[in-house]
């Protein structure tokens, strides 16, 4: 159990040292990025811009266009709203190669609000051409995420959370590709799809679910784009039924995706995430609880779905 | 080059410069004008670029952050090498690749821009990749007046200072106008030399319209006294054309065939009076 932000810095740190063209960014959040050890031993490596996310993502791209393998890292919220021209223009429609870090996304900073959640950025990236998305599901997953990134001549944001995360990956004996996804459960009864965090929760609803007699398909669908269709084609095909459970708004993120790619061979599906409102105060937890985003919600989807 | 030569081939370039707007019927024409003086000085003679070059390392690096006037831009490039005569000529086309803003489509062109108030955070950026590499490029970016108004420019402006960027010059193009006219009456920056200053600027003024001015200012700069570089080049909106001057309504104007044949007439006339001269 640990938290992907600390196995991303920690990661880049380990990459920046054997690489002095890797530079990290940032806007007086290294604290809560956890890029604190990086500052402090790469200096000449460590660009900070103050407050300033718009012109952080500009400098990235600045830098990335000069050849340096740059990771601009910052909370989510302000990454994906304040600076999101820039990531559309300055990095993605540019084609500068930059890696957006956005930590305690999605409703990870709980109760300090809505100014603070990033529920849409999945929607608002899919559609920058040349953009890539990924939220690992755990900390074994960040690690082999930083050293394909590292190499990746694409711009890419990836969504972290803020808390430690169960491992989904108990070792680190499995397969990484960007694009793919992952099963993590077998079945046919129908399949629940996750990414980033909620992939923990649809795995162990898979669980308790086996063990009343449904099998449930799981699959780990950290890569949001490119998204492995093949996969989502196949478990409709193969399961009739499919649950997808987001850390995003219903509008347009992973469900909706799901929906676009079975539109032509369509089966039943339900989407689980963030409704059209604003999002009840408290703890991620509280909050995952609140919208049947935790285990024990995916399963009563599951059964009431299964009717 | 002497600075004669440069005159010449600005007019040149401005002559063009009308064909291809009223060829494709689209343009920002007035600011095209007002900064066609700077663009063929950086291009012909300032800056360290050509088509071999396009992937060198140390080439200096521009980026044209009032984006909208790319037309300029492109005939400047067509001038240096960059862009073939054929393919400036399908501007306006379904199709080309030419669009009305910078892209990175074209050789020579560095970053695509166009959305205001970019240019110079990517231009930090490229300076700070110099620094860090103890490289000798340079970087230059090129914005509007108006653009004065995103506030994104002032995020980059405090970095550029922070980080003591000697190798990086922005240069406004100070005429005046935007697109709802006087930019004093839309949003004022007459303290505009107070403010960058205030920033920790080096800021110098020169004349956009004189060659001579422009060369002496390039002339001036001198890169290794620790502070990022402003030049508020003051300019003519619509420059070298008698009816498009300092008229707000020549921002995105597209001449008639009367209008066309007159510019084309002025500017023939003063290249051969220039030529005269010579």
């Amino acid at each position: 159990m640990k938290a992907c932000r600390k196995s991303f810095t920690e990661t880049l740190l380990e990459l920046a040292k054997k690489d002095d063209q890797i530079v990290a960014v940032t806007t007086d959040a290294r604290g809560s990025v956890t890029l604190g050890d990086f500052a402090k031993e790469l200096p000449k490596q460590f660009v900070e811009c103050g407050i300033a996310e718009q012109n952080a993502v500009g400098i990235s791209a600045g830098l990335a266009h000069s050849g340096k393998k740059t990771f601009v890292c910052g909370p989510a919220c302000f990454y994906v709203a304040r600076s999101l021209e820039q990531v559309k223009v300055d990095v993605a429609y540019s084609k500068n190669p930059v890696k957006i870090l956005g930590v305690s996304g999605g409703v990870a900073y709980g109760a300090l609000g809505a100014t603070h959640h990033s529920l849409h950025d999945i929607a608002a990236l899919r559609c920058f051409p040349g953009m890539n998305i990924c939220l690992p599901c755990d900390a074994r997953q960040t690690v082999k995420l930083v050293k394909f990134l590292v190499g990746f001549p694409k711009p890419c944001y990836v969504r972290v959370g803020r808390a430690a995360v169960p491992d989904v990956y108990e070792n680190d004996d499995f397969e990484f590709e960007i694009g793919k996804a992952v099963t993590l459960l077998e079945g046919n009864d129908l399949t629940i799809i996750g990414a980033g965090e909620t992939v923990y929760h649809a795995l162990e609803a898979g669980k308790l679910l086996s063990a009343k007699g449904i099998k449930a398909r799981v699959l780990d669908m950290s890569w949001i784009k490119p998204c492995d269709e093949e996969a989502v084609k196949k478990a409709a095909a193969e399961t009739g039924r499919i649950i997808t459970v987001e850390e995003h708004s219903k509008f347009g993120g992973l469900g909706a995706m799901v929906c676009e790619i079975i539109s032509e061979n369509p089966v039943p599906v339900r989407i689980i995430g963030i409704p059209d409102e604003n999002v009840v105060h408290g703890t991620n937890k509280e909050i995952f609880h609140y919208y049947g985003m935790d285990a024990e919600g995916i399963v009563k989807a599951a059964e009431s779905f299964l009717k | 080059m002497e600075t004669k030569d440069l005159v010449i081939k600005t007019e040149k370039n401005r002559k063009r410069l009308i064909e291809v707007v009223y060829k494709a019927k689209a343009g920002h024409i007035g600011g095209d004008l007002s900064c066609l003086n700077v663009l063929t000085a950086l291009y012909a003679k300032q800056m360290n670029v050509s088509p071999a070059l396009k992937d060198n390392p140390q080439r200096d690096r521009f980026i044209l952050s009032k984006g909208h006037c790319v037309e300029a831009l492109y005939v400047v490039l067509e001038d240096a090498g960059f862009l073939k005569s054929e393919v400036l000529d399908t501007l306006g086309q379904f199709g080309s690749i030419l669009a009305g803003h910078p892209t990175v489509e074209v050789d020579g062109i560095e970053v695509n821009s166009g959305a205001l108030g970019h240019g110079l955070g990517i231009g930090v950026g490229i300076a700070i990749a110099a620094k860090m590499n103890k490289e000798s490029w340079k970087t230059y970016v090129l914005m509007g007046d108006g653009e004065q108004g995103e506030g994104s420019i002032y995020e980059a402006a405090m970095a550029a200072h922070q980080y003591k960027l000697d190798n990086l010059v922005a240069i406004i193009d100070r005429n005046h106008l935007q697109i709802s006219g006087n930019t004093e009456d839309v949003m004022g920056i007459d303290n505009i030399h107070d403010r960058w200053t205030a920033f920790g600027w080096d800021v110098v003024s020169m004349n956009g319209d004189d060659m001579q001015s422009i060369l002496d200012t390039f002339a001036g700069i001198d890169f290794t006294n620790g502070k990022p570089h402003l030049i508020v080049s003051e300019t003519t909106k619509g420059k070298g054309v008698s009816f498009m001057e300092n008229v707000a309504s020549w921002h995105h104007g597209v001449p008639s065939e009367e209008q066309y044949q007159q510019a084309i007439k002025e500017i023939n006339d003063h290249i051969a009076a220039l030529e005269k001269n010579v």
